[in-house]
């Protein structure tokens, strides 16, 4: 790894440098929440004063980029009683995405696992993959923030840089040659010894703001052996089974898809829609037999998938604790408590 | 100094047909229904025919893999292959009028072309089988993946020891592939029905399936047994009292192969809506071995 310190004012010149050429997506304050906090959004954003690094979480993860909500996959146009069918990956240009948190850059390197791995690499999440140029940027760990339990709270691969905040200037990890040679423009410098003091402390104190935790020891034997526990029960009886937790999720991939016939009869659409596992049909098929009829068996799936299935298969799980289901859930779910009381831990 | 990145193309637009990695995600390959022929009054069998000379050539399967069908504008679903994968011409579906997709296929007529992306998923392990004794257990529309199967038998007779067919379903109107059986039999494959519910057309035994399996089980001994391969398939119900029986009876649970039926809108691995526990039926399965089906929480 390559080590640079830059100035915060040349951080800007670098962004105006990349904003003028490239489509640039950031955190930005969209709002204030009833509770007078700031709510942020990742949006396209061509003014560096708009860019709020010092973010604390957004509501939504940048998931819409890279894995959008409701995506075309094909179109079929009729004629003479018989069809063609045109795909199209729905890519036509390069992002910047400008301050993404470890977690986040970590759920990436998990989706890449599953949707670019084994047989059946996936062209729509490929294609927008390879046309990513990543700025990963150091965050304060919110209450509901337990990534460091899921081992995503720093992010060794996946970016293009990496720039950790130590007073007046950010410390700058250097990833790819494309970074590299982006960043000869404006005015960097080796860190000198005073800079690696200074980041060993932004680290130490930034681990000292964790307060949730999830014990992620032998969770898989353990998920496997509670199968049956009454907390799942208890826990479905809360749940509404309305999917917001992985509408929020920024590694959740599940989808559905549907077939529409346009107006003018001539042409069709095969659309794609992220699904979610807690919806009443998730697991339903042809015949009307649900596999998974009742809101705790699908909210358990939900967890067995994250943190026990994803880690047989990957050797490390789907979660990345980043918290945001917990905080959007209507019915007040979050990790954390869910696992402990699997555990059987009073929380 | 220029600070445009360089778009990537992934696989450029006009060479998504090849059938390289990328590709063949939504590659469909385009097919023609052939012919259509009423099985019951809920169930069809479709003969279709991939449409390209050379796709036809290459497409190849194993008994107990599955394909998604496309109607294009209506949707896509899985079904497994109903024929004998030494059949290049023609594949055979055998579907019942259950839903959106299902119904619109009950409607089409010979000639209509539809879309096949496949095939997917594990298949049964039929040469593992050889030197064995087969015993295939359906219940209800489970006989539609087993037919393929029992194809394989029949080329392969010689191959295998003892076959026996046990087929259950609710009434003598129910029955799939009539015209099959006398051909299973000439074939030296013992054909054994039960119905749930008989009427007075009906001659054979009546009752769960169960009944008829532990009926063939007290006749053999213990070697026989254990040499004997099962291959299961049916409504999710079934699979535990089958399953559960054959085990205690000395089956080894490596030599029972289920094939399961889950929801499914990729059948690569991605959609997760066909997964058990947190494997995926589509890349894993539909063909498990019972040991594995164990080990699933949920599964069955």
């Amino acid at each position: 790894m390559i080590f640079r310190v830059l100035d915060k004012k040349a951080l800007r010149e670098f962004f105006d440098l990349l904003a003028a050429e490239n489509t640039v997506v950031g955190p930005v304050e969209t709002g204030i929440d009833r509770k007078g906090e700031p709510l942020y959004q990742f949006e396209q954003v061509s003014d560096f004063e708009k860019l709020r690094l010092d973010y604390s979480t957004t509501k939504l993860p940048a998931k819409r980029y890279f894995l959008p909500y409701r995506e075309k996959l094909a179109t079929f146009k009729f004629e003479d009683h018989d069809w063609q069918k045109t795909v199209d990956f729905n890519i036509d240009r390069p992002y910047v995405f400008f301050g993404l948190h470890a977690c986040d850059i970590n759920a990436l390197n998990r989706l890449d696992k599953v949707l670019l791995g084994n047989n059946y690499p996936m062209p729509y999440y490929a294609a927008k993959r390879i046309n990513m140029f990543i700025i990963g940027v150091n965050c304060r760990p919110r209450p509901f923030c337990f990534c460091r339990s899921m081992a995503a709270d720093s992010v060794t691969h996946g970016f293009d840089l990496f720039l950790t905040d130590i007073g007046d200037r950010y410390f700058v990890e250097i990833m790819s040659a494309t970074a590299f040679n982006f960043l000869k423009t404006v005015r960097t410098s080796e860190p000198d010894e005073n800079d690696h003091v200074r980041y060993m402390k932004a680290v130490a104190e930034k681990n000292k703001l964790f307060t949730a935790r999830v014990d992620t020891s032998d969770l898989t034997k353990i998920l496997d052996m509670e199968f049956q526990s009454p907390v799942w029960k208890q826990w479905g009886d809360k749940c509404l089974g309305c999917g917001t937790c992985a509408n929020v999720c920024p590694t959740c991939y599940c989808y559905g898809v549907e077939e529409t016939v346009r107006v003018d009869l001539k042409t069709a659409d095969k659309n794609k829609t992220l699904y979610s596992c807690n919806v009443i049909d998730f697991a339903e098929v042809g015949g009307g037999h649900n596999f998974r009829p009742e809101r705790s068996t699908r909210l358990k799936y939900r967890y067995y998938h994250k943190h026990r299935g994803f880690v047989e298969a990957f050797e490390e799980s789907l979660c990345v604790g980043c918290g945001r289901c917990g905080e959007a859930c209507l019915a007040g779910i979050t990790v954390p408590e869910v696992i402990a009381s699997v555990r059987g831990e009073e929380q | 100094m220029d600070h445009r990145l360089h778009f990537h193309e992934v696989l450029p637009a006009r060479k998504w047909q090849r059938k390289s990695d990328l590709g063949s995600f939504e590659y469909t390959y385009k097919a023609e229904i052939t012919s259509i022929y009423k099985l019951t009054g809920y169930e069809n069998l479709y003969r279709i025919r991939l449409v390209d000379d050379d796709d036809r050539k290459h497409f190849s399967f194993r008994p107990g893999q599955f394909i998604m069908l496309e109607a294009p504008g209506v949707g896509e679903a899985p079904f497994s292959i109903s024929s004998s994968p030494s059949n290049h011409e023609d594949i055979e579906l055998c579907i019942r009028t259950v839903g959106n997709l299902t119904a619109f296929l009950s409607r089409a007529s010979r000639g209509m072309r539809v879309g096949v992306r496949g095939p997917f998923g594990t298949s049964f392990p039929m040469e593992r089988m050889h030197g064995g004794h087969i015993l295939l257990i359906a219940g209800g529309l489970g006989l539609a993946p087993l037919r393929s199967p029992i194809a394989h038998v029949q080329e392969h007779r010689s191959k295998f020891n003892h076959v026996d067919i046990v087929y259950g379903t609710r009434d003598p109107s129910r029955l799939l592939f009539k015209f099959q059986y006398e051909m299973w039999k000439k074939d030296d494959i013992n054909l054994h029905i039960i119905l749930e519910k008989a009427d007075p057309t009906w001659a054979g035994p009546v009752g769960m399936i169960t009944k008829v399996l532990e009926e063939i089980i007290a006749k053999r001994d213990a070697s026989f047994i254990h040499n004997t391969y099962a291959i299961v398939c049916g409504p999710p119900v079934m699979f535990k009292f089958v399953c559960g029986m054959l085990s205690e009876n000395g089956i080894p649970m490596q030599k029972m192969f289920v094939s399961l039926e889950r929801r499914m809108h990729c059948g690569m691995g991605k959609c997760c809506r066909c997964n058990v526990g947190s494997t995926y039926t589509c890349l894993s399965g539909p063909v498990f071995d019972y040991w594995t089906v164990m080990n699933l929480k949920e599964a069955i």
